[in-house]
């Protein structure tokens, strides 16, 4: 069936529907990752968003369950140039076109990727609609189109009841509090694989009653949206800072830390997402490889001096990827030591987090 | 770090003679290497052996050796030049293996000469069998296991603890013979009992048998701060048990998930962390099919032919950053050249396909084995870009030229289901081509899983084409059916064929509906950067991002495509310098070209490079959106002047000699008018198109008699017959291809064999100088030995080529380049053959004569005048120098190969030896093609009937250097009856001891045979050179060759004073 992505500048690409059928409109954005579509399909950093895949043939080994990353997929809609009729993974269970019926995404393939992409980067995010409406009115859809705003996705990806996992390993665990603001499953994992019992809380849990349970660690997950407008959660990630408990961040959590110790976050043009950004650390010197998912960025000359400094830089545009907090066990990333997917190199951090929490014990 | 400010000198080594399995790429990553350290303000020093390179130019290197490959070599270099530094990972094994050897002895030290780069410990840890197994094993990252056994006993023991199936190879027997896969007991101590007989030292490897798991290359990068980088992962589409090197590779992998593709990237860190690598590395895997298991099965610590690839998959420039590597920069201080933005330490992603498919040797060895194994048989390779994967495959088929256009393979429409069947188990070159018969007829997937082990992914992509081919014939060609076909990279001329239309139809009807392709950038960043890199490819399902804009007036260079047999790196060379010098002159050049492994290919040699096919629609689609002002064919090989017909009718100028007279160089009609009109004898010869009118012409012309295809390179399919029984047999090989053009049959000159290759400019010419063939006509010119200037050539003679030179020029109104081959016979002159474009000797001739042959034809090409340029037109007064130039052969790598010299070119590659004197560059020609002699005084000496007398004196030169000759009985009889000391030794299939034992013994130096002429080649003969050639014998098959042997032999010089041909 013809499908169209009406962008909200105007631009008009015709292609050909894949999943639900079901007209949408939602912000673009665009992930550079040559694997992984499912664990950015079930990333809940993209609600809200349709993401544009760079590399063109996409779906070649199927679906695998295990590899889901939230049991819902996020994104409003996804955006492809060519799907691989036939899947081909010894774990593959489904197709993504059925995957995508099944999670009523709509999507659209056949369109120059790539050209999308040049207008992306040059006039930065925009929204856009995708429609099999043949007989679509741009002066109609147009101011629809630009009315559109990411909003509330924090709270619609989080957890609504908190919940424990188990450590992996044998022993007495440590016990790690995760403020799920659209944390990806394997944060847990990369914690329980490593001995800790991790609870999960509901973005809009106090620190009270986090604090409460006597945590020897909080994560904060990585999350959707603009931080600014998590006004609350700040306030409570205040107190947390404060409690003295180490805290590792990453992405969301990372710009909430960073404003609830009175920084500034920007959006950014088009944003980081793939799987090849270089960080470098400014302390050790040595430059990561790392997976990145975010359209809004820590403003590195607001970071409070004395009590926070930068951790570590993309090595490309130069800006923060990361913040030591002084005087704290606290630090935060931009990135995404969990990986999945993108590369594992920087996962060492979660064990620079055990060593904070074994400090601290 | 910022760079290592201590260095300040450094000596690069290449990797010598192009022979199968070191190609072309190191020329490649060699000059990139050296511009990148140039550009730091750093003398190069650099020594190759091989002249046709474009590393081993003077503004490439401070200092040029052209020298054998030899420590000795490298060490009198290291003297003279006193470098700093060794930069020992860029020249491929070749270079490697020198540095590692100067540096275990001591010798580097002893000069205060450091490695740069990866260190000689690293180096070692990845190629020494022992401490890879180890490091592995430390690390904990899985290799194949395997051990060595000695009795059935302890190979069950092994068996026991890896379990079925598993590979045995017995040690040191021909071939790999005797060897197998074990899936049971059984099977495994028949296998092992008779490899155990077999091999000369009773012991057999047994693997872990991992064919047909999936094979992963990683291209990984690491500075010295320990920051690590994937440059580019690739997927064989052939599963292991295929050297890579002859595999379908796709980048990036497809089949991998996330899961897969992480996992072996951790690994590959993990590993060239362990191993302490600075520099580019390459990591291969197995991975298995069906679970998480993997094994590593190689390490090269080292810039590689994937390397090459990984670079213009992704416009990432492996060589150059691992040379800054070498200098103390970490990858966060290198900038990314294409874009600007970003660094090194910065990971390609790419928004595109790439396939990469093998050039292999069988048309020009239609004896050998075709079966592809872990020995490495390509000569070259060809690349291709596009969106999709099935129209990457089908541009890169038609980019290898091998009169294949698409999937369809006629050869395989005539076989029965049962035939094919056994087709789809053989592994081979063809392999593809009956997967898509097999598909065609219905065959499913699974099936064809189950035999070849290729993935169902790729096999679907392949049953998606078939589809489309039906499609094609069965549904009417709207325009969403010939959009899909044109996405999918069907050429206009296979749709043509399959809907029964013209190309010009089909050509029409695209226009009609606003079909065309267009050109996208190679970026490294998946566009999400800003890049301004002139790197392009073209699709049908995109928008056109290049722009058309122009600003001065713009020349397209033409290509050489995939390094053949016949059609090698020289004309890289030619391409590359063409580029240079119409940029040097102000015009805009654009290069077209497929070949991943050159230096044309590098994104900074022209001002646009366009990846893609060289065929007339792909060159064409270019055309239309950049309207170049000129074309130049004449330096890229056959390949270019091919597509001379088709520039015209787009109405591209060609610049430099026009088409017609490519055309009457090639015509045999309009030339012999040619020559009569310039009163130039040729041989006598005719055209014939049937094997009758050829059989009446040999009669008349009287055996034996030269027959060939016109329009050929490297003298394909060119023959001597000396009987109407090869006249038949010859016929029937060259017309199993559809013939355009008629076959010509010449008299068969036995004389003195003289090239010359010449600039001209409508008026004047000017010869750089007069090369002389060693061996007599009858032999390919690039197989044989070639001495600059001439030795034996008369001055009467000189002056009648020089003389024919200029009147064949003048009346083929050549603008630029001219090669003339003479043969001179009883003191007179005959031309044999006339190439109006760039040839072999192009580079190797420039170089010894400091003459800028290409820089000169070049200019010529749009208007300067020889004078004007500063040369006096004429022969040039010859060198000081004498430079022998000797063929390289990659015999023993083709299974099956005769090899056995005639018109048929057979050498891979080149090597040059450069002296004052006549026997020192003799003997360091022969020094860098391999043969260092005497070693044990023991030879073979068998000639054919009409070499019998000659070989006389050949015996009685090698007995009086002391050598023992042994010889079948009828030399022997002719050797004795003329006092010359040989010993008879048995046939092979007479009773032993035979020729064949003799060989085993391995203390034969040298086996001169010269075989029977004609199709006629006794068994015996084959297999005695074969054998020599397998257990790395010397081995001649030209008595002229021997003679040069002896003669560098008898005069006992092994002087090797090093001369640095940059002062030339």
């Amino acid at each position: 069936m013809k499908t169209y992505l009406i962008l909200e500048d105007g631009h008009v690409f015709t292609g050909e529907s894949i999943g639900a059928v079901k007209e949408v409109i939602s912000e673009i954005v665009f992930n550079t990752s040559m694997t992984g579509y499912l664990e950015v399909l079930t990333d809940p950093s993209y609600a809200g968003q349709a993401v544009v895949m760079t590399y063109p043939l996409i779906g070649n080994y199927g679906i695998c369950h295990e590899d889901m990353e939230n049991k819902k997929v996020w994104h409003s809609a996804f955006i492809v140039r060519e799907i691989s009729r036939r899947a081909s993974n010894f774990r593959s269970e489904d197709s993504i076109d059925n995957f995508l019926k099944e999670h009523d995404i709509p999507g659209i393939q056949g369109i120059d990727t790539r050209a999308l992409t040049k207008i992306l980067r040059e006039k930065g995010t925009m929204n856009g609609m995708i429609t099999t409406d043949e007989n679509y009115n741009l002066d109609e859809v147009l101011p629809k189109i630009k009315e559109y705003k990411v909003t509330g996705v924090v709270k619609a990806v989080s957890i609504k009841e908190k919940e424990v996992h188990e450590s992996e390993l044998e022993g007495t665990p440590k016990k790690v509090a995760l403020l799920d603001i659209g944390t990806k499953r394997n944060i847990i994992r990369c914690l329980t694989k490593r001995g800790c019992e991790v609870t999960v809380y509901p973005a809009d849990t106090t620190a009270e009653e986090i604090l409460s349970d006597k945590p020897d660690g909080i994560m904060l997950s990585n999350g959707p949206g603009d931080p600014k407008e998590c006004t609350e959660v700040i306030a409570e990630v205040k107190k947390l800072y404060d409690s003295n408990v180490p805290i590792f961040a990453i992405c969301l959590g990372h710009q909430i830390m960073a404003l609830a110790n009175g920084a500034d976050t920007e959006k950014m043009k088009y944003g980081h997402r793939g799987a090849n950004h270089p960080v470098k650390n400014t302390e050790t010197g040595k430059v990561y490889i790392s997976s990145q998912n975010h359209g809004y960025v820590v403003k590195e000359d607001s970071l409070p001096k004395g009590i926070a400094k930068p951790l570590f830089y993309n090595v490309n545009d130069k800006t923060c990827e990361g913040v030591r907090y002084l005087d704290k066990n606290v630090f935060t990333v931009q990135f995404h030591p969990e990986a999945c997917g993108g590369p594992q190199d920087s996962e060492f951090l979660f064990d620079e987090f055990m060593k904070m929490m074994e400090v601290d014990a | 770090m910022p760079r290592n400010t201590d260095i300040k000198k450094v000596l690069v080594i290449g990797s010598g003679p192009i022979v199968i399995g070191q190609a072309a790429e190191f020329d490649y990553a060699g000059t990139q290497a050296c511009r990148s350290l140039k550009e730091e303000g750093i003398e190069v020093v650099l020594v190759n052996s091989n002249p046709a390179t474009i590393m081993t130019d003077k503004n490439i290197a401070d200092k040029v050796y052209i020298e054998p490959l030899t420590n000795e070599v490298v060490e009198k270099i290291i003297v003279k030049e006193h470098p700093d530094s060794i930069l020992p990972t860029l020249g491929g094994q070749a270079g490697l293996n020198i540095a590692m050897a100067l540096e275990e002895k001591g010798f580097l030290k002893e000069h205060n000469v450091k490695l740069i780069g990866t260190s000689s410990q690293t180096i070692k840890k990845a190629e020494d069998r022992q401490e890879f197994k180890d490091t592995m094993e430390k690390i904990g990252e899985p290799i194949a296991p395997s051990e060595v056994v000695t009795s059935v006993k302890e190979g069950l023991k092994f068996v026991e603890k890896i379990g079925y199936p598993v590979v045995l190879r017995p040690a040191y027997t021909l071939g790999g013979s005797g060897g197998g896969i074990a899936d049971n007991e059984e099977a495994f101590c028949e296998i092992l009992e008779n490899g155990l007989r077999l091999s000369r030292v009773g012991q057999v490897l047994v693997e872990r048998c991992i064919a047909g798991w999936k094979e992963v290359e990683y291209e990984v990068m690491r500075d010295a701060n320990g920051t690590c980088i994937t440059v580019c992962n690739m997927e064989n589409l052939d599963p292991v048990g295929v050297h890579t090197g002859d595999s379908i590779v796709v980048a990036p992998s497809q089949t991998l998930g996330d899961k897969e593709y992480q996992m072996l990237r951790t690994s590959a860190l993990n590993i060239i962390t362990e191993l302490n690598i600075t520099g580019g590395c390459n990591v291969q895997f197995a991975l298995h099919p069906e679970s998480f298991e993997y094994c590593v099965i190689e390490v090269n610590p080292r810039v590689s032919r994937s390397s090459a690839l990984a670079s213009k998959a992704t416009g990432y420039p492996i060589a150059k950053v691992t040379a800054k590597i070498a200098l103390g920069y970490d990858l966060d201080e290198i900038p990314n050249a294409i874009t600007g933005k970003t660094y090194a330490s910065f990971e390609p992603t790419i928004d595109y396909c790439v396939v990469k498919i093998p050039r292999l040797p069988f048309d020009k060895f239609i004896k050998a084995k075709r079966t592809l194994t872990t020995q490495m048989k390509a000569t070259g390779e060809v690349m291709s870009i596009c969106t999709n994967f099935e129209g990457a495959l089908m541009k890169a088929i038609r980019s290898l030229e091998q009169h294949v256009d698409s999937l369809q393979y006629p050869e395989f429409q005539v076989f029965s289901d049962e035939e094919l069947e056994e087709e789809l188990y053989r592994v081979d070159d063809r392999r593809i081509f009956a997967v898509a018969e097999a598909i065609r007829r219905g065959t499913t997937l699974e099936h064809i899983h189950e035999i070849t082990k290729i993935d169902i992914w790729f096999l679907d992509k392949i049953a998606i084409l078939v589809e489309t081919e039906k499609e094609l014939s069965e549904k009417p060609l709207d325009y969403e059916l010939l959009l899909k076909a044109k996405r999918l990279e069907f050429p206009d001329e296979v749709i043509g064929r399959i809907v029964h239309k013209s190309v010009e139809e089909i050509k029409a009807l695209r226009e009609e509906y606003g079909i065309h392709a267009a050109f996208k950038m190679v970026d490294t960043c998946a566009a999400e950067f800003e890049a301004t890199t002139p790197y392009y490819y073209s699709c049908y399902d995109s928008e056109n991002e290049v722009s058309d804009k122009k600003t001065r007036k713009r020349i397209m260079v033409l290509g050489s495509g995939p390094i053949r047999i016949g059609q090698g790196i020289e004309f890289d060379y030619c391409s590359v310098h063409s580029v240079w010098a119409f940029k040097d002159m102000g015009y805009e050049t654009i290069i077209v070209n497929n070949n991943p492994e050159t230096v044309s290919t590098d994104f900074d040699i022209a001002d646009k490079l366009y990846f893609e096919p060289l065929t007339a629609e792909d060159v064409e689609a270019i055309v239309k959106l950049e309207k170049p002002d000129g074309a130049v064919v004449q330096f890229g090989g056959q390949t270019a002047i091919k597509l001379t017909e088709a520039l015209l009718k787009m109405g591209v100028r060609i610049l430099g000699t026009s088409a017609e007279n490519v055309d009457a160089a090639e015509d045999r009609e309009l030339f012999d008018e040619i020559l009569e009109e310039c009163c130039i004898p040729r041989p006598k010869g005719t055209t014939v198109f049937t094997c009758e009118e050829a059989l009446e012409a040999a009669q008349e012309l009287g055996y034996p008699v030269l027959i060939r295809p016109s329009y050929v390179l490297g003298g394909a399919g060119m023959q001597i017959a000396i009987s109407d029984k090869d006249i038949i047999e010859f016929m029937d090989v060259i017309t199993q291809h559809k013939q355009e053009h008629p076959i010509l049959i010449d008299k068969y000159l036995m004389g003195k064999e003289v090239e010359v290759d010449a600039v001209c400019d409508g008026e004047n010419i000017l010869i750089p100088g007069i090369m002389e063939h060693v061996e007599r006509a009858g032999i390919h010119s690039g197989d044989s030995i070639s001495v600059y200037p001439a030795q034996s050539i008369s001055e009467k003679s000189q002056r009648v080529i020089v003389d024919y030179t200029r009147k064949l020029a003048k009346s083929l109104h050549v603008i630029g380049l001219i090669n003339i081959q003479f043969i001179v016979y009883q003191e007179e002159v005959y031309v044999i053959e006339v190439n109006p474009r760039s040839s072999r000797t192009v580079p190797y001739i420039s170089k010894v004569t400091g003459i800028p042959i290409v820089d000169l034809a070049s200019k010529v090409i749009v208007g300067a005048k020889i004078e004007d340029l500063g040369y006096e037109p004429g022969l040039q007064k010859p060198s000081e120098y004498i430079a022998i130039k000797m063929p390289v052969f990659s015999f023993e790598k083709l299974r099956g190969a005769e090899i056995s010299l005639g018109p048929e070119m057979k050498s891979t590659g080149e090597c040059l030896g450069v002296s004052k004197n006549f026997n020192a560059a003799l003997y360091k020609a022969f020094l860098g093609s391999g043969i260092d002699l005497p070693k044990h005084k023991k030879m073979i000496l068998t000639v054919k009937d009409s070499d019998k007398l000659d070989a006389v004196d050949i015996g009685r030169r090698f007995q009086a250097l002391g050598y023992k000759i042994y010889s079948t009985r009828s030399t022997c009889k002719v050797l004795n009856e003329n006092g010359v000391d040989a010993e008879p030794i048995n046939k092979i299939e007479q009773s032993s001891p035979t020729l064949l034992d003799l060989i085993l013994q391995h203390d034969i130096d040298l086996v001169i045979d010269t075989p029977n002429q004609g199709i006629d080649k006794s068994r015996d003969g084959f297999l005695i050179r074969r054998h020599a050639i397998e257990t790395g014998v010397t081995c001649l098959t030209s008595l002229d060759t021997a003679a040069a042997l002896l003669t560098s032999l008898e005069s006992g010089t092994k002087e090797l004073k090093v001369i640095d041909i940059a002062t030339i």
